[in-house]
């Protein structure tokens, strides 16, 4: 897009945003060792180093630990109700696509109580970020089992342990017709959660990112196996995709040369229970976005609607002269 | 018929007066008001017919007001008597404001949906009525017998009985009756009623704008051989002397009207999943919204469609919502968020029976409560209630500018009977201030805060994505000025305190409308919504006896306007007329103690503490003005 003079002219005296102008007069209170607080980092610097106005720029949430995040955001936030993020996500930019739009949400918010918006929200790909803070439990309520947590994990809920096996929101989103853009990232990997971060933004349509999350309060030490052994962590890489640093390509070895367009490969990646895939399994910026494809011809204007309003009454109209005429 | 009889009314008023002769040659008997019923099995076309009869009359200028006579399923087995399929059509000299008691004139494609009618009590004794006789001549005898022994019966209790060959003429035209002979009886219906002949055809061509023209001319000859016939074979002509139209009038159904009122009120977004009976307004809405550069937009679910309204109207574009009673259930959460964070929002609930799935066809005023409390915690909304079809119009014009200068939720109580009643009203002149302003991006002053209630009005100007310097984040969580979350106990009843406080403000704007009669007397019913046009009806019938009874009706029920109390106290009596439940006191078991009251009864109860009765029903049915007059008399009887 062509910049108007005005506009190259106003960048110019603009004072460029810095990390902290993304940085709200409120202290994040998630615990000590969230995994949230490196997520609102990568979202802070993505912001920085695209120069979005704060203004411009709108974090929606649910409800959940994850869910505080706008709160943290100098920037328009919007922390809704549960599982809802996503319909007051879409209202926002259904006639507002000057707005980035950011969407926070947990593995309870997003795969339980809103897990009916989430399919939706796949299928019409809307132009936003959505990032799935997935701790794999309940923290805000104190330890309940999710739709995530693994079978046999002891919370409130299940004292006796988790009876189900958990479900995948990596196999899910990607069996969801419309689907464009699917990655999955853990928190303690800052450099490619920003990689990712970073990817999503800039895809135009619905980014899902699965971020792997560590929860030091009720799942402590749950994650250490795949972050103690990097063998255990699958990098995927492409032109296209992830394109790792030497320094992080010398811990994480195993890696993959994966089309972001290749379906069958990203379902077999997502679906891998002994290693975490990370990077983007599925990519494909030709899928439509529901806010282009009801964007309207033409802006609405008093006389657009005068004149629609005058079409309608003439077809129900009765007019005095007609009556005069046919009472003859 | 033959072309013998066809020569035989050559000289159609040759000598005129004889009862039993040929409508043609006889002189219109001159009513003031008829209400007629066209029912047939689902798909025979009877509510097209009513509805076109309906749109000729108004075109005509006589007053009318529709009602659909709709079963609960899309296909009901044919020839059932829950069946009935139709369209109830009352005109008058005058204004029509609601429908009636009894119908006058029945078509009916069979028995067994006349029967239907005849049962429900909806058809006046002695009423003519016109059925289709061709089964009589049916191959199963069951349905011949079934046939002659209801015929038998009508005629036995003094029903004027037509037996018409409705199919047996349409098959002279088309090779299936079932489609077509809804426009042969409208023809039929034009000559009994004398409606110009022109405007019969331009309104069959307007039903079939869409179709080929082979289909509308087939339709005008089925709708001219319906006239002959009736002209020919009929003794009945009647002629309703219609004013002539002073002004541009439109002819519309509430949820036109509804959907009208969304473009015209500056809406930009509507969010919407399908619910009976409030749909229709969606669907009106999704075909002329895009023109005007707005989108309906069907969610996945009712919480959804709530929240995406609550969405767009949070980035500044104004937003309704349209459902019906299950679905303003689902929406109570979401509607506490706009209410907590002060997010303006347009609610149009089209009530239908309840609980539950209830009677998803049929009218009931259930929803008050459920609007004006349905949400946990203290949740402050304006509800109002439209009680024509023109106010259904006007009313989303008021309801937007409310909700957006108030920045409140604000909820529109329709219902089923003004869903599809239709009725003519004056033409409305667009006026530009009904529209919203644009969106406000200007930049936000240093020291404003998201939430700086005005101490006198508890209004806040509200930051709208896109404003330099209002970044804040809005919460559902209790907030303070800067919409940072807070707990305290006096931060807590500051919000609440603000949020209540602006329904004070508008109720400070509120004026009651004048009462429908004298300013004392012995009862006074107070009504809501749709129920309008039959209690002062109602009212004008006693009063024309001289009973001192008199009506109010109120649009806003909260917040209300202030006097309503003047004016009961006025009165010996005070009696709420509703569409929904109350428990009757000839129940063995209901006491004063124990005994549910209608909603709005309640209400003025609680408040003005008045002694308030309430009569109402929950048939699924409009209320009727002979059954309000009823109620009233057996009222005043109390009077000392």
């Amino acid at each position: 897009m062509t910049a108007t003079m005005t506009q190259c002219l106003t960048q110019l005296v603009q004072t460029d945003y810095g990390m902290t102008d993304y940085q709200s007069e409120i202290e994040p209170r998630w615990c000590t060792g969230c995994g949230d607080n490196a997520i609102l980092t990568a979202m802070q610097r993505l912001c920085r180093d695209e120069q979005l106005p704060p203004e411009k720029t709108v974090s929606v949430s649910g409800i959940g630990c994850a869910s505080r995040l706008p709160h943290y955001m100098n920037a328009y936030g919007f922390h809704g109700i549960h599982g809802r993020a996503l319909p007051i996500a879409e209202g926002i930019k259904i006639r507002r696509p000057d707005l980035s739009v950011f969407v926070t949400t947990g593995d309870g918010d997003n795969c339980s109580i809103g897990a009916a918006h989430w399919l939706h929200a796949v299928r019409y790909n809307m132009n936003m970020v959505v990032m799935l803070h997935d701790n794999q439990v309940y923290g805000l309520t104190k330890k309940q089992a999710s739709p995530t947590s693994p079978k046999g994990l002891t919370t409130n809920t299940t004292p006796f342990g988790a009876a189900l096996n958990p479900l995948n929101p990596l196999t899910v989103t990607l069996g969801i017709s419309n689907v464009s853009f699917v990655a999955q990232v853990v928190d303690w990997i800052p450099e490619l959660l920003y990689e990712v971060l970073h990817m999503a933004y800039k895809h135009k349509g619905f980014s899902f990112i699965r971020i792997l999350q560590r929860c030091p309060n009720f799942m402590d030490h749950h994650f250490d196996n795949w972050m103690q052994d990097p063998a255990r962590t699958r990098i995927l890489t492409h032109s296209d995709g992830l394109r790792l640093k030497p320094e992080l390509s010398r811990v994480y070895k195993k890696q993959e040369t994966h089309d972001p367009l290749d379906m069958p490969r990203a379902l077999a990646l997502a679906a891998l229970t002994d290693e975490v895939p990370v990077g983007i399994l599925y990519k494909n910026p030709e899928v439509p976005c529901y806010d282009e494809l009801r964007a309207g011809e033409r802006p609405s204007t008093p006389s657009l609607v005068e004149t629609v309003l005058n079409e309608e009454f003439d077809k129900v109209g009765i007019w005095p002269a007609e009556t005069a005429e046919a009472g003859r | 018929m033959t072309s013998d009889s066809m020569e035989a009314v050559a000289d159609p008023r040759a000598d005129e007066g004889d009862a039993g002769r040929p409508a043609r040659s006889r002189p219109a008997e001159v009513l003031q008001e008829h209400i007629v019923e066209i029912v047939s099995d689902s798909g025979e076309g009877a509510q097209r017919c009513g509805q076109s009869l309906a749109a000729i009359a108004a075109r005509s200028g006589m007053g009318i007001w529709t009602v659909e006579i709709i079963p609960a399923e899309i296909q009901p087995p044919p020839r059932s008597v829950a069946g009935a399929s139709g369209n109830r059509v009352r005109m008058a000299a005058g204004p029509v404001t609601n429908i009636g008691d009894q119908a006058d004139l029945v078509v009916a494609f069979n028995e067994q949906v006349l029967l239907g009618r005849l049962n429900a009590g909806e058809i006046k004794p002695g009423a003519t009525i016109l059925i289709e006789s061709g089964w009589q001549e049916d191959m199963h005898p069951g349905i011949v017998a079934s046939y002659l022994k209801v015929c038998a019966d009508v005629r036995a209790k003094g029903y004027k009985l037509y037996e018409v060959p409705m199919g047996k003429e349409c098959l002279k035209f088309i090779p299936d009756p079932r489609k077509g002979k809804n426009m042969f009886a409208l023809g039929m219906l034009c000559a009994i009623y004398s409606l110009d002949e022109e405007a019969a055809r331009a309104q069959v061509r307007y039903i079939f704008a869409k179709k080929d023209q082979r289909i509308i001319n087939a339709n005008i000859e089925l709708l001219d051989a319906g006239r002959a016939w009736a002209e020919e074979n009929l003794d009945i002509a009647y002629r309703i002397p219609a004013p002539p139209v002073t002004e541009p009038q439109v002819v519309m159904n509430g949820n036109a009207a509804l959907a009208l009122g969304t473009v015209a009120s500056g809406m930009e977004v509507c969010a919407m999943y399908p619910i009976t009976p409030a749909t229709s307004a969606s669907h009106y809405l999704s075909a002329i919204f895009e023109k005007v550069g707005c989108v309906v937009h069907q969610a996945e679910d009712e919480i959804s469609a709530c929240c995406f309204a609550i969405g767009a109207s949070y980035a500044g574009k104004c937003a309704v919502t349209i459902t019906s009673g299950p679905g303003l259930s689902l929406k109570q959460e979401a509607l506490g968020l706009a209410v907590m964070s002060e997010i303006p929002l347009v609610v149009i609930d089209v009530q239908r029976g309840g609980p539950s799935t209830g009677l998803p066809t049929k009218v009931e005023q259930g929803d008050l409560m459920a609007a004006m409390f349905g949400t946990h915690g203290d949740a402050p909304k304006v509800v109002m209630a439209v009680s024509s079809i023109e106010d259904c119009f006007h009313s989303v014009i008021t309801a937007r500018k409310i909700a957006e200068t108030f920045n409140m939720v604000v909820v529109i109580l329709s219902d089923a009977a003004l869903a599809t009643a239709q009725q003519p009203f004056r033409r409305p002149e667009f006026r530009a201030d009904w529209l919203a302003p644009p969106v406000n991006q200007s930049a936000v002053p240093e020291d404003a805060h998201p939430y700086d209630w005005d101490e006198r009005t508890g209004i806040a100007t509200r930051f709208i994505p896109g404003q330099p310097n209002g970044m804040h984040c809005l919460t559902g969580l209790a907030h303070d000025r800067d919409s940072h979350v807070a707990y305290d106990p006096a931060t807590n009843e500051e919000g609440l305190l603000n949020r209540s406080r602006k329904l004070a403000a508008l109720q400070t704007t509120l004026r009651l409308e004048p009462v429908h009669g004298d300013e004392e007397g012995d009862l006074l019913l107070i009504g809501w919504g749709s129920s309008r046009g039959a209690i002062q009806e109602a009212v004008d019938r006693l009063r024309a006896k001289g009973h001192k009874v008199s009506s109010l009706h109120l649009k806003f029920l909260q917040p209300m306007a202030s006097g309503i109390d003047t004016v009961m106290k006025r009165f010996k009596k005070v009696m709420t007329i509703e569409n929904n439940w109350n428990d009757p006191l000839s129940d063995p078991l209901v006491t004063p103690d124990n005994r549910r009251l209608s909603h709005l009864a309640m209400l003025l109860r609680s408040r003005w503490l008045v002694d308030v009765d309430c009569w109402g029903n929950s048939r699924g049915q409009p209320l009727k003005p002979g059954e309000i007059t009823a109620a009233a008399l057996a009222k005043l009887g109390e009077v000392k």
